[in-house]
């Protein structure tokens, strides 16, 4: 047993930290021989501190969807951002694989319903965000933390729009990845004596591609078994067909989805799957990635996600990338947010951690490990990887458009619809059915 | 050894059909054993691969180094969870076999009017799709207080588990004569004596079944440990083997080793407790 | 063994002694029954009740509305009028067809085998039992890769050597896409309209969807142990005696499996076929991780459907009469095999 003012100040650290009971605060205070309105004062702590609501500990739930080898460290480092600055919260780190329809959402669902929240979670910015949380009530606006951190000059304005209803904002990004990635082999091109620019029409894809089918390369890799590939892979096609204001407007419900810009991009979304690896069905987006890393494909189709592969397979210098082609000028904003829970059970934790990732330091530390950039555009470039730097330049300049595949620019009920619809069309390559499916969905 | 072919007259000539249809016999099964180990060759040989060269045009091959490819990190990952897992399953497991032992015994022996409908109405708890009832078990369990609670998904265990112990046990119990519990009843035994001193120790057969049935299933749940229990530190191990994967990236080789690792506890069951199972199922308790 | 006569029946005249306390315990039984009747009352029933509800209500987004529908059953219109819950329902039915025949066929056949008393018999039976320990979740990604045509057993084929051999012998290569073929055979679609003209709403094409065949396999891999062993406990109780008697009379071994020791197994088929059916009709973890819903819906299950459709679109209503059908299929299943239960016990 430790003595003296070491001992006090222990047991004030143990009474901080709420891990002790009433009676152990007691008897440890009573054997240091502390004086009655001293133990009454930290018996007043001690027990705030098992309530949660401390002054300087507590805990705070942060549910996420990063769990894998290659995000769990991005993730800490948020963590890591918030205990330096308060060291006392313990972190509750609850994470569930699987976003957006998922095991995770049905764990936040079920929670959120059973009236259970989190201190904060996990969204996509724009539908996801209101439609699913903010709409039922269960988010709380963190409109003054975006005033007094000055997060409105920093970001840009398209996408404070996507967290922001009648004036109050309601959710922070952490990270923006960019879902309109095209990812190609450089020596496969090479080979085939295919030369790729800045950017890419999608007349000079099919130029590419029926050259590379030639070689029999397979032109385009897709991997289908996960769901959202053959809507995101339709998603941007439809904005390199259209271009983003149409393509805005087709979420406003100013333009039909049965119009014929729509139709055309049905048309070269089903060449474009006319083209791709035989047994798409039975790979997931990173084995459609790994088919171009081994050469077996020329082009992949992916959320810049894909760019942790070829970090972690060691082929970044035989990789290349232009936007999705077509869809040069526009950035499909994939982003990550973090909610302020309605009633959060650690309401000022929840606070302090949403003010922390919005911070240049925890942006700078954990966009490198998550391969996404800051949503901040303030930040130290230099940190950055070439591909992201390119990104970072893009998100600053180019037009921000949502994306429907990650559930930024339509119901949930629209994207789940819009994930069957491209499911079937990857078979029977329907214009008419997809079309119809679609114009179902959007007036449902 | 008491094969068929042993009590038959053994002319020469039926010896040597006789061990041409063992090798035949051999070969077969170890044909089969070849295909039941497919899938392990697959999850093992590339769970110890490195992620920076596996790929799955290489998966049949061997790992090029003995670095333990995945192992390191999905050990680091479950073993915090391994622990939660046996604290769940093991008295989910006993308290489910116990409520079934009496709920089959009285199932079986104290029939009163309506228990046939009332059995039934039981097992078909056994059928319910789960999915659609996650939102109401969660709220039932908060008015309760067990939500979030590790008990609480023992509890959800036990409930669930009720139609098929029962079911076992009940069958199991009615090969036990009649006789026996007359027998004991006049010597004044009660419906708890009689348990207690007939039925018990009879019933390690049937036991065993149930044991090793509830185990398997609840060490291999997943849906009810990721929604009834929030607090990831009190998680089974299924919830941290399925976030191995992750959303935006994924390392199958850290996959594939989780799914060895997770799996070992009960192919321990299934290894030293396999025989049993076998006999316990002989003893009648899954007939009917 | 008639049991079905109550057990408080039987009792003596002579005991009166003892009456009273007898009387007393008529109603130990049910009390001793009512924790778990009130627990299954409330986490099934009450459920279930909450289900149905929530299947004719308006709760179609995130926003909890418990309001009737009008018209009440619109929800089961929609359902019902989804290709892609057609498809589901053809794939149940196909499904629990094909994985019910595999895994007690192969049950079946390795209980035989290992009933001849073979070498290392105990070491198969846990080769072939163990599969059953292992969670769906991962399991399916190793079945995945395994009928990926590009790198799985297509390319052991290739290894090993059998597709030179057979182009030596002059055939192709055997190269089947697996789970990558979106192909429906055997369509009836044209058939049953003929005879039912009203099935002529049906979208989906009724066949065997290709693409659900290896998910039989992988289904029947890891379930069939579970089914060797309930042959092997079956083939055990039939006595030496009633096999060696056939035997001498000159039946051959195959005779006596098929004529006396087969029909011999019948309960135990049946009790096979409904405990492995009710996990068909549920199926969900399995080809949640191996397919998905596979190319054109070719593996899709109503578990899927369920799930998307609760917490992917957060149409509650939909997949609440999702479930509720699935429960219903179930019932058919099940609700027969039940009534069996309560005759023969």
């Amino acid at each position: 047993m430790k003595n003296g003012p070491e001992a006090v100040n222990s047991l004030v650290m143990d009474v901080l930290h709420g891990r002790l009971s009433r009676r152990d605060v007691m008897k440890r205070a009573a054997a240091i021989g502390l004086s009655a309105s001293t133990i009454g004062m930290l018996m007043r702590i001690s027990e705030a501190a098992a309530q949660g609501t401390p002054a300087a500990g507590g805990s705070l739930e942060v549910f996420s969807w990063w769990t894998s080898p290659g995000e769990a460290p991005a993730l800490q480092a948020l963590f890591d951002a918030f205990l330096a600055q308060y060291p006392g919260v313990e972190i509750i780190n609850a994470a569930v694989a699987g976003g957006g329809g998922g095991a995770a959402q049905a764990v936040l669902q079920t929670r959120l319903q059973g009236n259970n929240p989190p201190d904060s979670w996990q969204s996509h910015p724009g539908h996801e965000l209101f439609d699913q949380y903010v709409d039922a009530g269960y988010c709380e606006p963190i409109t003054d933390l975006y005033t007094s951190e000055g997060w409105t000059d920093v970001m840009p304005a398209g996408l404070v729009e996507q967290v922001t209803r009648d004036g109050e904002q309601y959710a922070i990004a952490v990270g923006v990845h960019r879902g309109n990635g095209f990812w190609y082999n450089k020596q496969v091109l090479a080979d085939a004596g295919i030369e790729v620019g800045e950017t890419m029409t999608i007349d000079e894809f099919m130029q590419a591609a029926e050259t590379l089918q030639g070689r029999g390369i397979t032109p385009l890799a897709l991997g289908s078994k996960d769901a959202f590939v053959a809507a995101q892979t339709f998603e941007n096609t439809l904005l390199g067909v259209v271009g983003p204001e149409n393509y805005n407007k087709l979420f406003a419900g100013e333009l039909s989805w049965d119009d014929d810009s729509v139709k055309e991009a049905m048309q070269v979304t089903a060449r474009m799957f006319e083209m791709v690896n035989s047994d798409h069905s039975a790979l997931t987006w990173d084995g459609a990635v790994d088919l171009v890393i081994q050469g077996k494909a020329a082009f992949n189709s992916m959320g810049d996600w894909a760019y942790g592969e070829f970090v972690a397979k060691n082929v970044v210098d035989n990789i290349g990338w232009v936007s999705h082609p077509g869809t040069a000028g526009s950035f499909v904003l994939v982003v990550d947010c973090f909610t302020l829970a309605q009633g959060a059970p650690n309401a000022e934790n929840a606070r302090n951690w949403l003010r922390v990732i919005g911070t240049k330091e925890a942006q700078e530390a954990f966009n490198p490990l998550k391969g996404s950039i800051p949503a901040r555009t303030d930040v130290d470039q230099s940190i950055f990887s070439a591909y992201h730097q390119w990104s970072m330049n893009s998100f600053a300049n180019d037009m921000l458009v949502p994306s429907v595949a990650h559930g930024q620019a339509a119901s949930p009920q629209f994207k789940q619809a819009m994930y069957d619809a491209a499911a079937a069309f990857l078979v029977d390559k329907d214009v008419e059915t997809f079309a119809l499916m679609l114009v179902d969905a959007a007036g449902a | 050894m008491a094969s068929v072919a042993a009590h038959l007259p053994a002319t020469p000539h039926r010896r040597r059909k006789i061990r041409l249809g063992r090798i035949v016999l051999m070969a077969v099964l170890l044909l089969a054993m070849a295909f039941y180990l497919m899938p392990v060759y697959v999850m093992l040989m590339n769970g110890l691969k490195d992620k920076s060269y596996m790929t799955l045009h290489d998966m049949w091959k061997l790992p090029r180094d003995l670095s333990g490819g995945g192992f390191g990190y999905a050990w680091d990952a479950l073993r915090p969870n391994l622990g939660n897992s046996f604290k769940m399953a093991i008295p989910a497991t006993v308290i489910s076999a116990i409520i079934g032992a009496i709920n089959g015994y009285l199932f079986s022996k104290w029939k009163f009017r309506g228990s046939d409908v009332i059995f039934i109405l039981i097992l078909f708890g056994m059928f319910i799709p789960y999915q659609s009832i996650l939102i109401p078990l969660i709220e039932t369990l908060q008015e309760i207080g067990l939500y979030g609670k590790w008990y609480g998904l023992v509890a959800v265990h036990v409930i669930y588990g009720i139609p098929v112990t029962s079911l076992v046990f009940r069958n199991y119990f009615s090969n036990v004569p009649n006789e026996l519990v007359e027998a004991a009843r006049i010597d004044g035994a009660g419906i708890i004596g009689i348990f207690r001193q007939i039925m018990l120790p009879l019933s390690a057969p049937a036991f065993v079944v149930v044991g090793i049935f509830q185990f398997t299933n609840i060490w291999n749940d997943f849906l009810f440990g990721v929604t009834v229990v929030f607090d990831p530190r009190n998680q089974p191990i299924t919830v941290a083997l399925n976030n191995l994967s992750g959303t935006n990236s994924v390392d199958w080789t850290v996959v594939m080793a989780g799914a060895v690792v997770a799996a070992l506890p009960t192919l321990v069951v299934y290894i030293l407790l396999g025989r049993f199972f076998i006999r316990g199922l002989l003893a009648g308790s899954m007939k009917g | 063994m008639a049991t079905a006569t109550p057990v408080t029946r039987e009792i003596a005249p002579a005991e009166v002694r003892r009456a009273g306390r007898w009387s007393l315990e008529r109603f130990a039984a049910p009390g001793l029954l009512s924790p778990s009747i009130i627990a299954i009352f409330v986490f099934v029933y009450g459920f279930i009740g909450y289900t149905l509800w929530v299947s004719v209500s308006n709760w179609g987004t995130n926003r909890r509305d418990l309001s009737l529908r009008q018209p009440l059953l619109g929800t089961y219109e929609d359902l019902f009028g989804q290709t892609r819950f057609q498809i589901d329902l053809r794939n149940t039915f196909v499904f629990t067809v094909i994985f019910l025949t595999l895994s007690v066929g192969s049950g079946l056949f390795l209980a035989i085998l290992l009933d001849r008393h073979v070498f290392g018999s105990g070491f198969f039976r846990s080769v072939f039992l163990f599969p059953y320990a292992l969670s769906f979740i991962t399991t399916g990604v190793a079945w995945r890769w395994i009928f990926n045509p590009e790198t799985g057993i297509n390319l052991l084929l290739d290894q090993l050597g059998v597709n030179a051999l057979l182009e030596r012998l002059g055939a192709g290569p055997l190269k089947p896409g697996w789970i990558t073929d979106p192909s429906v055979v055997w369509q009836v679609n044209g058939a049953l309209e003929r005879v039912l003209p009203f099935t002529s709403a049906i979208n989906a094409k009724l066949g065997i969807p290709v693409a659900m065949i290896p998910v039989c396999i992988a289904a029947a891999w890891q379930l069939s142990g579970f089914a060797m062993a309930m042959y092997l406990a079956g083939l055990g109780s039939i006595s030496h005696e009633l096999r060696e008697a056939a035997q001498l009379d000159g039946a051959s071994a195959w005779r006596t499996y098929r004529d006396i020791i087969i029909p011999l197994l019948k309960p135990i088929t049946i009790s096979i076929l409904v405990i492995l059916g009710h996990v068909s009709l549920k199926i969900f973890d399995l080809i949640f991780a191996m397919t998905g819903k596979g190319p054109g819906f070719a593996t899709d299950v109503p578990g899927i459907f369920v799930f998307d459709k609760m917490f992917g679109a957060q149409q509650y209503n939909l997949g609440a009469a999702a479930s509720i059908v699935m429960l219903l299929l179930v019932s058919i299943v099940v609700v027969p095999y039940l009534i069996r239960q309560l005759k023969v016990l």
